[in-house]
């Protein structure tokens, strides 16, 4: 029958139902451990998943910095374009959508492959630009049809313009951010957003990290399926800074202009500041190209094209200097008291020394010369026997001083040293021992010399200036201002009392400029000379010349030997123009303006354009009366002050 | 001795009203409340469907825990075998007319609700064997004779919910019978030995089975075979309830169940969505008031006479504990995800049910405690 109750049964579950409790305590501990370790102790790491879950975060690109010249004309500016996104994920049939975008804007099939790599590389959620650079008529096709494109956004962003094609070379060009790029540049960690451009030449190189900006974000608050549920923040970023240049635009348009059709460079230069006005080389090709990506027809147009349009000819086109070196040999003979420049020879048209023949490139010869006279009419006979007497490493080491050899500029990657040769150079690069004839060819600037047109415009600026070491410069900045304080005040001095008590020239002897020579004399009587070579008869460059008084220059012709000229040549009198273009002769031309109170240097390097005094000093002249017609607003523009 | 109503006694409607144990169903009425202000924030701060229908059933039930206490005990332990033979009907029928939703087959439909006899089972399961263990001796108790009818009334509900499969209330409803034998004086070592078959029996009983329910058991043994699903489950829940910290985002601002990284979040995850919005305050509250909940079961077990009573409160009340423990358990990361609704606060009509009619019974036995049984 039925058994209930009895003391020790219900003893038994009493004991039994203690040793349960015990565990639930035990149970109760575990949980409020667990609790208190979760909510309490790590509360903060769960906080920061759980936002991480939360939130998710589209980059997105800034305005890039602006890049002005010396008034405030915008070189490289940015442009609103109509760009083509899709977010894959938005998007319920991806193939449809992908079908019908490449009706409405008429996608290549490669465009589409594009497109695909790039989906199936990225996160859904991830914009995939579809086009970056759409007119304004696919743009409005597109939001036409933007109710049947679900995953498609129309979107309006900032791009980097070229307006001014003739700063090409020197502002170089922005272009999408390489493999290479993203390993080698460090300052683009985090910097890159859908749509961000890094400079790839010149300015927008070497200004890339402070002009490229802090990208933006925009902050969603998104669910368990990326879905966008609402915009949480918007953080702008940070525009990249914004540079003025001491580029003129003026001088710029007018050198590429006298340039056009032909392949060459013009260098202008503040010759007290080092300030670049105008640094153009030709041909030009428009860098908005790279900015949405080049096609592969005109890329193979740029690289295949004879003049090498992408070079930078006025820092990376090297050229032995030819007779333009004749200003240095002279001053390294006069420092080094190896010549008195009275002392006179004969020009009969050539020369022998130990059996060989070096020639004048006068045939005829040019007569009892002295040393004004040599410089004013190029002898090449005359400076033969300077640097005979001089010797190559005398030259060479002047010739260093004067900025030849060593880059002008910082950080722009185009820039070429340059050869200045010596015996130590030669036995080192090419392991041989140097000849005697060698430095009778380095005397007129031929043979191993390598200098680029930068380097020469330098050069006479050092020695337009009265010999003093200055510090070339393109950007304008705090730094570069402080260098010409003394400078400043004598110019405010000088419009205080009356005009010519002092001149500027004589001023700057007093300052601190580094000097480039023992006596200055010698500096001035190479300047007399050139003035010569320019301003009288039977100089080289004489048919060039200005007479207007305050645009008065002084200059020296150059002529490069691209081949040298054989006997048979000589004998047949065939000229330049009959050669094949790339054995012709480059045209080099230097000068500086005004002569009286000198402010500008310049140099004129055209690419097989026969003598400097035929093609290069014509060209010279034009851009030195633009370039002093403008000299008054450019002081003006100074005295408001050079801050951006 | 003339046969008195089921209802009747010498206590009348006023005394048991009055004799209702007040800590427990203030317990539970908090409970309810906080449940209804949880369904309300799962359906995204709207009076939506859950919250609408979980309030419902929230009265509906608690009117049935109090009418279940106004039975007399030895109304339910006359009817305890009948009572599980019912519901273990319903589970048979289950496997022939069950609805089936996410892989598993395990609803009837009645037309007001979707019925889990499972969910009953797990109590059903307790009164057989609290009345099974009433009638024999304490000397009987670990005979083998007597071990065989407890285990068979325990291994054949087991096996039906396994095979639905339903791995989490299985476990639960095993939990529950193996509480109430252990209670009743079962030597140690008959657990070991059951342990050693079922460990021995479970891989050839798998390889009986269909494929797909296979592999949905082998993914509920080992959750890394369906990594997107239980360990994120686990995860997602654990971030959202230590980003809650000590106070908790504020009602209605759980961003993990608003954005829907919560699976689950108005049945299994009622809890972590509650820790997410309300801290570390909000989730040892609710274990406080479950705790509280269970020492009243446990007191009321001690308060009543006979076996039956005792036997009931502990078993129900131990098993009201792990029912507890292992949903929180499970969202809190500590042992895998099973599928296990927390008492009262988990949406769910059968589980409420359950729950409801079980501390009925726990009520009964406060109000006729010192009523004899049999």
């Amino acid at each position: 029958m039925i058994r209930s109750g009895g003391e020790s049964k219900i003893r038994l579950i009493g004991r039994r139902m203690f040793i349960i409790s015990a565990a639930k305590a035990v149970v109760v501990f575990g949980i409020v451990g667990r609790l208190i370790s979760l909510q309490i102790n790590e509360s903060k790491k769960y906080k920061t998943l759980s936002d991480k879950n939360r939130f998710r975060e589209w980059k997105f690109s800034p305005p890039r910095g602006l890049i002005n010249d010396y008034f405030g004309k915008e070189i490289a500016s940015n442009k609103q374009v109509y760009q083509l996104h899709i977010i894959p994920e938005n998007s319920e049939n991806l193939e449809v959508l992908i079908f019908r975008l490449k009706n409405i804007l008429n996608l290549t099939e490669r465009e589409i492959f594009k497109i695909r790599r790039k989906i199936s590389s990225q996160k859904p959620w991830d914009p995939v630009i579809v086009s970056d650079n759409l007119t304004w008529s696919e743009f409005s096709r597109i939001n036409l049809f933007l109710h049947e494109l679900q995953g498609a956004e129309p979107v309006v962003s900032v791009a980097r313009l070229y307006t001014e094609p003739s700063s090409v070379h020197v502002i170089g060009y922005v272009s999408k951010a390489s493999k290479k790029d993203l390993q080698t540049k460090e300052y683009l960690e985090g910097k890159i957003a859908t749509g961000t451009r890094v400079g790839k030449t010149g300015l927008e190189h070497k200004l890339d990290s402070e002009m490229i900006g802090d990208v933006g974000y925009k902050r969603y608050e998104v669910n368990a399926y990326g879905k966008r549920i609402k915009e949480i923040s918007i953080d702008p970023g940070k525009s990249g800074k914004n540079f003025k240049t001491t580029l003129d635009l003026d001088v710029q348009e007018l050198a590429s202009q006298q340039l056009e059709g032909k392949s060459g460079s013009v260098c202008v230069m503040d010759i007290y500041r080092g300030d670049i006005v105008a640094m153009v080389s030709s041909p030009v090709f428009d860098p908005n190209q790279f900015v949405h990506g080049i096609d592969q027809k005109s890329w193979d147009g740029l690289i295949k094209h004879r003049d090498k349009p992408l070079i930078n000819k006025a820092i990376a086109g090297l050229y032995p200097p030819g007779s333009t070196i004749k200003m240095l040999a002279a001053i390294s003979a006069l420092e080094n008291h190896t010549f008195n420049p009275k002392t006179a020879i004969r020009c009969k048209g050539s020369i022998e020394l130990y059996g060989e023949k070096f020639h004048c490139w006068k045939k005829k010869g040019h007569g009892y010369m002295d040393m004004r006279e040599g410089i004013k009419q190029s002898c090449d006979v005359y400076f033969y026997e300077v640097a005979r007497k001089l010797g190559i490493d005398r030259l060479s080491e002047t010739a260093k001083k004067f900025g030849l050899g060593k880059p002008v500029l910082k950080g722009l990657i185009e820039e070429r040293s340059g050869v200045v040769p010596n015996t130590s150079w030669k036995k080192k690069n090419i392991g041989k021992n140097w000849y005697l004839g060698e430095t009778l060819h380095a005397g007129i600037g031929q043979g191993y010399w390598q200098s680029s047109p930068l380097q020469l415009c330098l050069m006479t600026a050092q020695i337009a200036n009265g010999g003093y070491e200055i510090k070339p410069r393109i950007i304008l900045d705090k730094e570069g201002k402080n260098q010409f304080t003394d400078l400043d005040q004598f110019i405010e001095d000088k419009k205080m009392f009356s005009d010519d008590v002092v001149s500027l020239y004589e001023f700057i002897t007093k300052f601190k400029y580094k000097s480039l020579f023992r006596n200055s004399e010698n500096i001035k009587f190479v300047q007399d000379a050139l003035f010569a070579a320019t301003n009288e008869p039977g100089g080289t460059s004489y048919g060039s010349r200005l007479t207007k008084e305050e645009f008065i220059f002084a200059g020296k012709t150059g002529t490069s030997q691209v081949k040298r000229f054989t006997e048979e040549q000589r004998e047949l009198e065939i000229k330049n123009e009959d050669l094949p273009y790339e054995d012709r002769d480059h045209a080099l031309f230097v000068a500086f303006a005004p002569y009286k109170d000198p402010r500008y240097s310049i140099s004129v390097v055209v690419e097989h354009g026969g003598s400097g005094s035929g093609s290069a000093a014509p060209i010279a002249k034009k851009v030195i009366k633009k370039v002093l017609e403008k000299h008054p607003l450019r002081d003006s523009k100074r005295e408001q002050g050079e801050s951006v | 001795m003339f046969q008195q109503g089921s209802i009747q006694s010498h206590l009348n409607l006023r005394d048991k009203i009055f004799s209702l144990d007040l800590i427990m169903v203030s317990c539970v009425l908090i409970l309810g409340i906080i449940s209804f202000f949880a369904m309300y924030s799962t359906d995204g701060g709207e009076f939506a469907y859950h919250t609408k229908s979980h309030i419902i059933r929230f009265f509906v039930f608690f009117f049935l825990f109090i009418v279940v206490s106004f039975f007399k005990t030895n109304f339910w332990y006359n009817w305890s075998i009948p009572i599980y033979i019912g519901i273990l009907g319903l589970l048979i029928l289950v496997k022939f007319f069950g609805l089936t939703s996410s892989g598993s087959q395990r609803w009837l439909s009645l037309y007001f609700l979707n019925l889990q006899p499972s969910e009953l089972m797990k109590i059903s399961l307790i009164l057989f064997l609290a009345k099974y263990y009433h009638r024999i001796s304490s000397t009987d108790v670990n005979r083998i004779k007597f071990l065989l009818t407890p285990i068979i009334v325990l291994i054949i509900p087991v096996v039906l919910v396994v095979t639905q499969p339903d791995l989490g209330t299985a476990f639960l409803i095993g939990a529950g019978g193996a509480v109430v034998i252990w209670l009743a004086g079962v030597k140690m070592k008959f657990f070991a030995y059951m342990a050693v078959i079922f460990f021995s029996v479970t891989p050839v009983a798998i390889s009986f089975l269909k494929p797909y329910q296979k592999s949905r058991i082998l993914t509920f043994l080992d959750p890394s075979r369906d990594p997107l699903g239980a360990g994120y489950q686990i995860t997602q829940s654990k971030i959202a309830i230590g980003s809650g910290g000590l106070f908790g985002k504020g009602f209605l601002n759980g961003s993990q169940s608003y954005l829907d990284y919560l699976p689950e979040k108005h049945t299994d995850f009622i809890f972590t969505l509650f820790s997410e919005e309300f801290g570390f305050f909000g989730s040892s509250l609710v274990l406080a008031l479950y705790i509280l909940i269970t020492w009243r079961i446990i007191s009321i077990g001690n308060g009543f006479r006979d076996t039956f009573g005792k036997l009931y409160c502990y078993s129900f009340g131990t098993a009201f504990f792990i029912y507890v423990a292992v949903n929180m358990g499970m969202v809190l990361g500590l042992i895998p995800i099973v599928g296990a609704p927390l008492p009262i606060l988990s949406y769910g009509g059968s589980s409420m049910m359950a729950m409801m009619f079980g501390l009925g019974v726990v009520m009964s036995c406060k109000i006729h405690r010192d009523q004899p049984i049999g």
